[in-house]
């Protein structure tokens, strides 16, 4: 393994991109050798325009004042840090004690409004009227949705057309909220499939629409701006330990699959080689065969929505479909930090299977009264497993990304088909 | 002078501008798709492009997106795109660049060595290539293995790009400048977009290199209205239906009517 990067925040040459007040259009943004702007010439004036205004909303303390007032009041942070007394206890008798975050308290049920939120006001700062958003699970369609109803914007969002029918809860949300939801029907109709409807849109209505980007994925600066307006779920964790326990936490988890909650959680522990980083992939049916979503642990180095950085993909560049019980992890793709974080080392990357998160999300339900979504479901058993790698005097803490109302029908269909669907059914 | 730009010139000196002919390989199968392009070649075509279909064309409208899948679902891989185009340029003169996304020719046979695609490329008689999800700034790479193994690379400006980088993207193109005439994706349209002519004004400013112009050019009398102000006209979306529905019988009539409209 090689050792820890010195440099917490590496974007090669963006430093320089992002505080200039003139974009340089000949300036590229990587993670290592990950990242860039792979993207048609007739975007790239508006990712420049998008850095260039980032830049400026950055140093604008009405911005940032906005921001943390509408983050308080309307979004509900910072959400708590609660201690899983009976998770803990289930780990075993000298596990780490078990924290979760609760972004499933957020507005919205999930962590996706804080980098919606945040992007939203971009939009209003650089004069657009119309937003587009692509959506695996619905939890980013149904935060910008909200978003565009709270700043009066238009708001299409493209959507796959199984994941209509997977989360059909949200797809209701949102068009309550008043947005448009288009089903995607072209390649896999997912989340990918999704996004290049998304591109596609941006590309044909760029003067006049922001591409809301909903994870930590796609061309320069997405990426950047992604994680800073997540970082706070990180920031609030790292706050709140110090403050009550006085110490940091040996460990944290999170579900990885375009990677935003994750890497909100992860990136103000970078620079602290002590805290673990553990991200768990979808692993699906398993990682020996091809129905998985394990880009990290699974995958090879590729181009994908505008980024390099770990692909799903066969011997000749074409993208893999993919597979997971949960629809916000069904994604061949990953951040190109996550997959910088990975080569050198900082994080580690491993999978779950789609039995493992039923089990997890059964254990959450059970023995914490809390319905959690399938996609942080995969993270419980690595977050016991490490707490009993630890030991007593460690904390592990586990994002628990957002709320399981949209799942329940699915959750419940298959676990009709599962040993401990059958007990549940049975005690039911 | 690469051979691309001898071809657009020598069209010009003729009195026309140069008709530059897209289909995918592939589709609606492989047979299929050389008679096409050996067809589109015989009924006037100056250069070929020859798409590479790929799972995620996100610069793609529906006709080139569905005739692509067509191709992905009989199972042909790049491998079987550069054999056809093998085929091509034995059977024609006229130089013959390929088109796809950049992630088939970065991971081509699993080695993330874009020389073994290049190297590929100017086996089957290829000219150059065109990727157009590859902006000139992060195209160093690509461009410094193209020209050791002498492919020409066509890069895209756009109606939004600003005139350094105009400047930037003519000077890296070392086939034609390609101006997409709109904003959007390929396809169909009813009418030229209003937004061609000031680009290609834009790029003369900036370049004497040909610039020919794509997206959304359609018919004959698109032909004509390009021909008054590019060297080139750039026709896809037509020409992919046109195989669809009538095989290379139906693209020759189309592309004769397209290269009509070039005659200036």
């Amino acid at each position: 393994m090689s050792a820890a990067p010195t440099n917490p925040a590496p974007y090669s040459q963006s430093d320089s991109n992002l505080t200039n007040s003139a974009p340089a259009p000949y300036s590229t943004s990587k993670f290592g050798r990950f990242g860039g702007r792979f993207v048609p010439e007739a975007l790239v004036a508006a990712l420049d325009e998008l850095a260039a205004a980032y830049d400026d909303a950055s140093s604008d303390p009405a911005f940032q004042g906005r921001m943390r007032d509408l983050a308080r009041h309307y979004g509900g942070r910072p959400t708590p840090l609660y201690f899983a007394q009976r998770l803990t206890e289930h780990a075993g008798p000298n596990a780490a004690r078990i924290f979760l975050k609760r972004e499933d308290l957020a507005h919205t049920g999930s962590h996706k409004l804080c980098n919606v939120l945040g992007q939203g006001l971009l939009t209003e700062r650089m004069g657009k009227r119309r937003v587009i958003a692509e959506t695996g699970a619905g939890q980013h369609g149904v935060a910008t949705a909200t978003i565009a109803a709270l700043l009066g914007l238009d708001c299409v969002v493209y959507m796959g057309e199984e994941d209509t029918r997977r989360q059909r809860l949200n797809v209701v949300r949102m068009q309550l909220m008043g947005a448009e939801v288009v089903p995607v029907t072209s390649g896999t109709r997912t989340l990918k499939d999704a996004i290049n409807e998304a591109m596609r849109d941006w590309v044909t209505n760029v003067e006049s629409t922001h591409y809301l980007i909903g994870s930590v994925v796609g061309p320069h600066p997405f990426p950047v701006i992604v994680r800073d307006f997540v970082k706070v779920i990180g920031q609030e964790v790292r706050a709140e330990l110090l403050e009550t326990e006085g110490r940091l936490p040996g460990a944290l988890v999170a579900c990885v699959g375009g990677g935003s909650n994750a890497m909100g959680l992860f990136h103000p522990f970078i620079a602290d080689e002590g805290v673990r980083l553990v991200g768990v992939e979808a692993g699906g049916e398993g990682l020996s065969g091809v129905r998985h979503s394990a880009t990290l642990t699974g995958g090879s180095e590729g181009i994908l929505h505008g980024a390099r950085s770990f692909v799903l993909q066969d011997d000749f560049g074409q993208v893999r479909p993919t597979h997971s019980v949960s629809a916000g992890l069904d994604y061949p793709g990953v951040g190109p930090e996550h997959a910088w974080l990975a080569d050198t080392g900082r994080a580690e990357y491993l999978a779950a299977t789609d039995d493992e998160a039923l089990e997890g999300f059964r254990l959450v339900c059970e023995l914490e009264g809390i319905i959690p979504a399938l996609e942080p479901a995969h993270a419980v058993l690595s977050a016991l497993r490490l707490a009993r790698e630890l030991g007593p005097d460690q904390i592990v803490v586990l994002n628990l990304s957002g709320r399981g109302d949209k799942d329940v029908d699915e959750v419940s269909r298959l676990l009709a088909m599962t040993p401990a669907g059958q007990d549940l059914a049975a005690e039911r | 002078m690469t051979r691309v730009i001898a071809a657009i010139q020598a069209a010009n000196d003729d009195g026309r501008a140069a008709l530059v002919a897209y289909l995918p390989a592939g589709y609606p199968d492989m047979d299929t798709s050389l008679s096409c392009l050996r067809a589109a070649a015989e009924a006037g075509a100056d250069v070929l492009e020859v798409g590479f279909p790929y799972s995620d064309p996100l610069m793609d409208g529906p006709t080139i997106q569905a005739a692509s899948q067509v191709a992905l679902d009989r199972g042909y891989t790049p491998a079987d795109d550069f054999a056809m185009c093998a085929q091509l340029t034995e059977a024609v003169e006229i130089p013959t660049l390929l088109m796809t996304y950049y992630n088939l020719a970065w991971h081509y046979r699993g080695t993330s060595r874009l020389d073994d695609f290049a190297a590929e490329a100017v086996t089957a008689g290829l000219a150059g290539a065109i990727l157009p999800d590859l902006p000139a700034e992060e195209g160093q790479e690509w461009s410094a293995v193209a020209a050791g193994h002498d492919l020409a690379t066509v890069f895209l400006a756009a109606p939004t790009s600003p005139d350094e980088r105009l400047a930037a993207v003519a000077e890296r193109s070392t086939g034609w400048v390609y101006a997409t005439s709109t904003l959007g994706v390929t396809g169909e349209r009813q009418s030229l977009s209003s937004m061609a002519a000031p680009l290609v004004a834009r790029l003369r400013g900036c370049t004497d290199k040909p610039v020919a112009v794509g997206i959304g050019v359609t018919s004959g009398e698109h032909a004509r209205e390009v021909a008054s102000f590019a060297d080139g006209v750039i026709v896809g979306s037509a020409i992919v239906r046109a195989a669809g529905d009538g095989g290379p019988d139906a693209v020759a009539s189309l592309v004769a009517e397209l290269a009509a409209g070039c005659r200036r």
